[in-house]
């Protein structure tokens, strides 16, 4: 396991009842890596995602983070995923909160930071992921698009080390996927250190520095974009390419 | 009519007595309600214990019990003794309206979708944290009209202090019932004096709807 890792899983296992749900995983996300993790539903990769800030307990193994391993429920969890972002299928905008204090929230209870300081760099954000104009609305009179980006926001606005994305345009219309994939290829040639658990391709092709390819809780392959899409290994990549770059 | 009329200060001073037990009443009971509440569904399994056997002690026994226990057998053993009956009334009232606070406001919570609590969570917000700030908001946003119900049948109930010395309004009532034989007009002076009352819990309600919808 290299030393360097930002996160790093080893021998990472969890069962869901009977289910096998991660199979020794095995992962070590450098900083400024963009990591994309693709594969079949059921995979295991959402799973993956959440057991990174442990939204998901795991069973063994063990993942650490900047070098600290993840610690049980309480103030020290909550302090080290202040550092993990994260964005859901389902953007979880606070739906009782307008868009800037969706953006402000965290900053002000986690990091006690003062309004004025708080909205002054919310706004700054929204303005990066284009919905300023939106900052007074409630999430439910946005567009998904829209509301993904707030999200990003959100979870940028806590300055994180690395940024989860669990299948973030899954839930999206065509137009407003391109959006927010906008926001994350700006977000990747920043730097920023990145998880995306995704279908889009297209994505995977041209802001991942590596692909992992899931199946049955196993990563069954991890290579570059372009070794992984013009030359797949293994069957059950090949497959998996197969059908979905078929249309 | 004419007796209601000459010893009308006798009438508001119950009036108010019964507005002091409501509101009184009800605070405490959103209040310890809500705090039992986030223990029912916390992960500390002895405040989640303490808290449910709460609830099952106290939402099935009997009101008028409460107030036996209050107002006579805990002087008994020491408690409450010298404690105004005010006081008494709205321990009571609370101790058994927050039982009924706690089951709406968690009816509330499991409203709100997990979602809300694990991208709360995900910025670092402590349990505490995520229940202030997220998810019990959104809860209140989703129970106001069951809870109004309860507060509804608390302003009600708050009429079985007049068994143990409360000169509220139905005390008054039976004091005026016994000493008129206009027995009609008692009854609906006294009736609509609590429609009043819990007229405006409905329509505190009904404007809570309204300005909370746009954030829902």
């Amino acid at each position: 396991m290299a030393a360097d890792a930002l996160v790093a899983l080893d021998h990472v296992d969890k069962w869901f009842g009977d289910l096998h749900v991660l199979k020794d995983v095995n992962l070590a996300v450098r900083r400024g890596e963009v990591v994309v993790v693709i594969g079949p539903s059921g995979s295991g990769k959402s799973t993956l995602c959440r057991a990174i800030n442990r939204l998901e307990t795991i069973d063994s193994g063990s993942i650490s983070l900047d070098g600290r391993p993840l610690p049980q429920e309480g103030k020290a969890l909550a302090e080290l995923r202040s550092d993990v972002g994260m964005v859901f299928q389902s953007f979880n905008l606070f739906a009782h909160k307008t868009v800037l204090e969706n953006v402000t929230l965290g900053p002000m209870k986690v990091r006690r930071t003062g309004r004025q300081e708080a909205e002054q760099r919310a706004m700054e954000l929204l303005r990066r992921v284009g919905v300023d104009s939106q900052a007074g609305k409630y999430p439910a009179q946005l567009s998904g698009g829209q509301q993904q980006r707030v999200a990003i926001a959100r979870a940028l606005a806590m300055d994180p080390k690395v940024m989860l994305f669990d299948e973030p345009t899954s839930a999206l219309d065509p137009e407003m996927i391109k959006e927010v994939l906008d926001v994350m290829v700006d977000l990747a040639q920043r730097g920023m250190t990145m998880i995306v658990v995704t279908h889009e391709m297209g994505f995977a092709r041209t802001a991942a520095d590596r692909v992992l390819f899931m199946s049955d809780g196993a990563v069954v392959e991890e290579s570059t974009p372009d070794e992984f899409f013009s030359n797949p290994r293994t069957d059950r990549a090949r497959d998996f390419l197969g059908k979905i770059l078929k249309h | 009519m004419d007796d209601l009329l000459a010893e009308r200060d006798l009438v508001l001073q119950a009036f108010w007595l019964t507005i002091q037990l409501a509101v009184l009443s009800g605070l405490c009971s959103l209040a310890f309600g809500t705090v039992l509440a986030a223990m029912r569904v916390g992960p500390i399994s002895v405040l989640r214990g303490a808290a449910t056997t709460y609830v099952t002690l106290v939402r099935n026994t009997p009101l008028l019990l409460m107030f036996i226990f209050v107002f006579v057998a805990a002087p008994n053993i020491g408690w409450f003794v010298g404690t105004p009956f005010l006081v008494k009334g709205v321990i009571a009232v609370s101790v058994y309206t927050s039982a009924f606070v706690c089951e709406a406001v968690r009816s509330g919570v499991n409203a709100v979708p997990l979602g809300q609590a694990e991208a709360a969570r995900a910025i670092g917000l402590t349990f505490g944290q995520t229940m202030t700030s997220v998810v019990l908001p959104q809860a209140f946003r989703a129970v106001v009209p069951p809870m109004a119900s309860v507060l509804i049948a608390m302003t009600k109930n708050t009429s079985i202090a007049a068994v143990f010395g409360l000169a509220e309004l139905t005390f008054r009532m039976r004091y005026f019932a016994n000493n008129s034989a206009d027995d009609t007009t008692i009854f609906l002076t006294f009736a609509l004096l609590y429609v009043v009352l819990v007229e405006l819990i409905s329509a505190g309600a009904i404007g809570l709807e309204r300005r909370w919808r746009a954030a829902r």
